[in-house]
Parts: C-alpha cells; structure tokens; sequence
C-alpha cells in the first residue's frame, strides 16, 4: 500500500499561493507609497494619531507568536507532538492578543469619529482621509488573514490531535506555518509605514 | 515518502531564539529612531529595518535557508517582480 505524497509540490504550490498574497498586499503598499510620496506632511501628521504603544505591542506579539509556530514545527519534525500542539495553541492565543488589541484600537478611533466616510474624516485634509482609509483597508485586510491563519493553525492543530499530522508527514503544519509567517511579514511593514511615519 | 525527505532540518531551538532576540531589538531600533526627525531619511531607515526583520522571518521562520534551489529561485523572482513593479511605477510618480 503507497500512498503518494509529495512533499516538494506541496511547498511548492503553498509559496505559488503566498506570491499571490504579496501581490494583494504588494498593490496596497504601492498605493500607501504614492500617496505618502504626495502628501508627506498630511501622512506625519495623521500617523501621530495612531497609539504607538498599541501598534509596538502587537508588533511583539506577533513576531513572538512567530517564533512559537517556528518552534512548533521543529518539536513535531522531532518527535515530539505534544509539544508542537501547545506551541501551535500558544501561536493561536496570541493570534487572539493581536485581534483583541486591534479591536480596542479600532473602536477608539471609530469612538473618535474616525473611520471610513464619516463626517469627521470628510471634514480632514485628503491627505489625511486617505492615510485613514488605507489604515482601514489594510490593516482590515491584515486582521482578516490573522483570523483565517489562526484557523489554519487550529485546523492543523486537530490534524495533529487525530494522527494525520505527524512527525513523518506534517507537510499541512509546515504550510499553515508559512502563511502564519506572511502574516508577520506583512505586520512588519505595516507597523512602521502606519505608526511611526516621520 | 521518499529518501528525499530525510533531508528535513529541524531548526535548532538555539537559532529561533536568536531569531526572535534579532527581530525585538530591530523592533526597538525602529520605534527608538522615530524620535529623531531625518526627515525622508526615516522613512528610508524604517524601510530599511523591516527588510532586515522581513529577511529574518523568511530565512529561519520560512526555513529558505534549508530550502532547495527551485523554492529559493521562485521567492527571490517574486519579490525582484514586485521591486520592478514599484521602481517603474516611482519612475512616473516621483517625476511628474
């Protein structure tokens, strides 16, 4: 009885998927880029507005979570499930962290009047508008990865629970692993382009 | 599977911490280097800094590094693809 498994393809076909993730990604940041080359001063002054603490405090937990799937997927290629399960729970929580964070964010500056079309953005210089709309979209965008990684994750996570990920074929995790990556990826150019625009 | 995949490497727990370490003192690099005003250059030296982090990330998190030649050679086209499409459209927008 062979099962026919291949392990290369597998990548393979996931960094094809991820090439299209840093196209969506890589067309946003395009349009930040132009905007922020037209309205240096209306970007600075915008960015101001954005609470650095928050934005540094899920920069940390997102590369520590990072860190917790890298871990994860090595305790499993050595044998050790267990292991690699509560690494892959603790990637998870701190997936919530983030969001938690993003949502106490959002909602402070939605309670400000500050989100797309209201009439406090209107009455704000274009530049400005546009900082805050793009702001939205994108890390809106980021947010809905984070959860669909996190899903991923758990999935694996079941898979591992079950016997179908293990530590001869965990191709699934590896996979769900570096989209969890792209997901940091993206946070790492994020982070400075929102929060510490200068 | 195949003989192939004894080749798997399993990242020393040793080289993710290092990782990690790098990543939060890059982290508190660029947060520090806001409160001096360079002007362009800021945006210049955060962009410059995330590179750095975004390389770490795909090297040891992504396992690049231990990857073969056809994946290597794929994800460097990529983002040479995406360095293009941003130069040539700065082509036109910076010197409009």
């Amino acid at each position: 009885m062979h099962e026919h498994r291949d392990y290369e393809g597998a990548k393979i076909g996931m960094w094809l998927f991820l090439f299209t993730e840093v196209l969506l990604f890589g067309g946003l940041f395009l349009l930040y880029a132009v905007y922020l080359h037209r309205y240096p001063a209306e970007f600075h002054a915008a960015g101001k507005d954005l609470s650095r603490i928050f934005g540094t405090a899920n920069t940390i937990v997102l590369i520590t979570s990072s860190l917790c799937m890298a871990l994860a997927i090595s305790a499993l290629q050595r044998g050790k499930v267990v292991l690699s399960q509560r690494l892959v729970l603790l990637t998870v929580t701190m997936a919530g962290v983030f969001l938690v964070n993003k949502f106490f964010e959002w909602s402070a500056k939605i309670g400000h009047g500050i989100y797309p079309d209201s009439p406090a953005l209107l009455k704000l210089p274009p530049g400005e508008m546009v900082f805050f709309n793009l702001y939205y979209l994108m890390t809106g965008l980021h947010g809905i990865h984070v959860i669909i990684g996190a899903a991923v994750l758990m999935y694996g996570w079941h898979l591992m629970r079950v016997g179908r990920v293990t530590p001869e074929h965990f191709v699934f995790l590896e996979n769900g692993g570096l989209y969890w990556h792209l997901v940091d990826l993206v946070w790492i150019y994020l982070f400075p382009l929102f929060y510490l625009v200068v | 599977m195949t003989g192939h995949d004894t080749e798997h490497h399993a990242v020393p727990v040793r080289t993710n911490m290092l990782v990690w370490a790098a990543l939060m003192m890059l982290t508190a690099i660029t947060v520090g280097v806001t409160s001096f005003d360079f002007g362009f250059l800021n945006v210049v030296v955060a962009l410059s800094v995330a590179t750095i982090k975004a390389g770490l990330v795909i090297l040891w998190f992504m396992h690049l590094r231990y990857e073969g030649r056809v994946i290597r050679l794929m994800v460097f086209t990529a983002f040479v693809i995406l360095a293009i499409a941003i130069g040539f459209t700065f082509f036109d927008v910076a010197y409009r």
